[in-house]
């Protein structure tokens, strides 16, 4: 099985390919949209702002091509917001947009909105939290009713219709989204030990349809 | 409920010449375990994350040596924090390409708190921790640099809440406040100060200093309403074994990862 990661210019890309190879895979991390085509997984990383992730995902010519892929793909943190069609993030002099928030790959609907920090809020969302399934998927196979997982985020998606999980911090969000072959994983299943793994695991596992 | 948030257990391996040592209130470095080792071990006993931090690196004037983070990342799947000699964006640049998930810096900031800002603009507050060491001194806490070799430890001039004040300014996404005084005389956190940090910064704030019962953590949790809290002895040589303290504290009341 080929499994390839979009080179989506995040620093901290080293953590997903390790725990990709410890589950027995080999990834190819590339910005190649004919290797990313042609690979019977495909995984979207992202770490850092969503303006600056979507003009290199402009400059590189890979918008369309991801928008158009039938393979399994799985968002990762800022990649899974990426799916959706709006971040309220503002957009960073790089991004070439103007006007308010970032427009992104358009694939699940809904916007990103900024969480709201209260008393016992901290903003940004890092460290363990549960997550509670809002329905079955082969994505989920195995794991227990609140597993636990590793969150670093400030922006968090609506729960809507591909809400396959749901996490609290202040208010819920969509934890884990599905729409047709796109998944997304709103914390690092490659550092969530083994409920990470697991959900890795079943990614790899997910049917080629 | 509004947050499910667990509170972090974070085992600390001193790294000297590639292995993890400890030493009593600084001196004294004993060996007590290969890193990887180490490491593995820690992770799949259920702690939330884990520090290493360099003490020879800042007084030899060298940056962290990053071959091991790639071993490090490359086994454990927790997040990790890399400390000591990190001066400049670019050493930063390199430990987390190697895999770490966050930097820590305590002697550089203090020489050149700019490096703070910097590094938040470079790679956002989640992956900028502060270390604090503080000590007791004429009736107030204060900071001292150069903790990793005891000749060369100075006193730095800030007083400690001010510093808290300052680097949470500055973008700091965590602050680990180590109470030298209480540093491995495993006697119990220092409440009092930890709380007094407590009241003046909201971002994430870890305990370290005193861990010498699963007693002391649940202590901490309850009076200092700190986020984490770090130990380095009792975890090595398994006085307070990371599942049993674990589940201490969720039979107290304390969220933590099961």
């Amino acid at each position: 099985m080929t499994l390839a990661i979009i080179d989506s210019g995040g620093a901290n890309i080293s953590s997903v390919m390790h725990a990709l190879r410890r589950l027995g895979t080999e990834p190819v991390f590339t910005a190649d949209a004919a290797i990313i085509r042609n690979a019977d997984r495909v995984i979207l990383p992202g770490v850092g702002a969503a303006g600056t992730a979507m003009a290199r995902l402009r400059e590189l010519e890979l918008v369309a091509c991801i928008r158009e892929l039938r393979q399994p793909v799985l968002g990762i943190c800022l990649g899974m917001q990426l799916l959706f069609e709006r971040s309220e993030e503002e957009p960073d002099s790089q991004s070439g947009q103007s006007g308010s928030g970032v427009g992104c790959l358009g694939i699940i609907p809904g916007t990103l909105r900024k969480l709201e920090p209260a008393a016992d809020v901290r903003v940004p969302h890092m460290g363990w939290n549960t997550t509670t399934a809002a329905c079955q998927d082969p994505l989920l196979n195995g794991l227990p009713e609140h597993p636990w997982f590793y969150f670093v985020h400030s922006f968090a998606a609506p729960i809507g219709d591909g809400t396959l999980a749901s996490c609290t911090h202040g208010e819920p969000f969509a934890a884990i989204v599905h729409k047709e072959n796109f998944y997304g994983a709103q914390f690092h299943p490659e550092r969530s030990a083994r409920h990470g793994a697991k959900l890795l695991a079943n990614f790899l596992e997910l049917s080629c349809n | 409920m509004t947050t499910n948030l667990a509170r972090r257990i974070i085992p600390c391996l001193d790294v000297r010449d590639g292995q993890v040592v400890k030493g009593v209130q600084f001196r004294n470095h004993r060996v007590m375990g290969d890193i990887i080792e180490l490491a593995t071990r820690y992770s799949a006993e259920g702690a939330d994350e884990l520090v290493f931090y360099d003490i020879t690196a800042s007084p030899e004037g060298r940056s962290v040596d990053s071959d091991w983070v790639s071993r490090v990342a490359e086994v454990i799947d927790i997040p990790f924090c890399v400390a000591g000699g990190i001066r400049s964006v670019e050493d930063a640049r390199k430990v987390l390409q190697r895999g770490a998930d966050k930097i820590s810096i305590n002697t550089p900031a203090v020489q050149r708190p700019e490096l703070i800002d910097e590094l938040v603009m470079a790679f956002g507050s989640q992956c900028v921790v502060v270390g604090i060491d503080s000590v007791h001194h004429d009736g107030q806490w204060v900071t001292r640099q150069m903790t990793g070799i005891p000749d060369q430890m100075q006193q730095t001039g800030h007083k400690t809440l001010d510093w808290v004040t300052e680097v949470t300014r500055r973008g700091a996404g965590e602050i680990v406040l180590n109470c030298m005084g209480s540093d491995g005389t495993r006697a119990g956190f220092d409440i009092v100060q930890l709380q007094a940090a407590r009241n003046l910064t909201s971002v994430p704030l870890i305990a370290s200093g005193g861990a010498g019962s699963a007693g002391h953590f649940i202590e901490v949790f309850e009076q200092a309403d700190v986020d984490g809290a770090l130990a380095a002895t009792v975890f090595h040589n398994n006085k307070v074994p990371i599942p049993a303290l674990k589940q201490m504290l969720s039979a107290a009341g304390i969220g933590v990862r099961l």
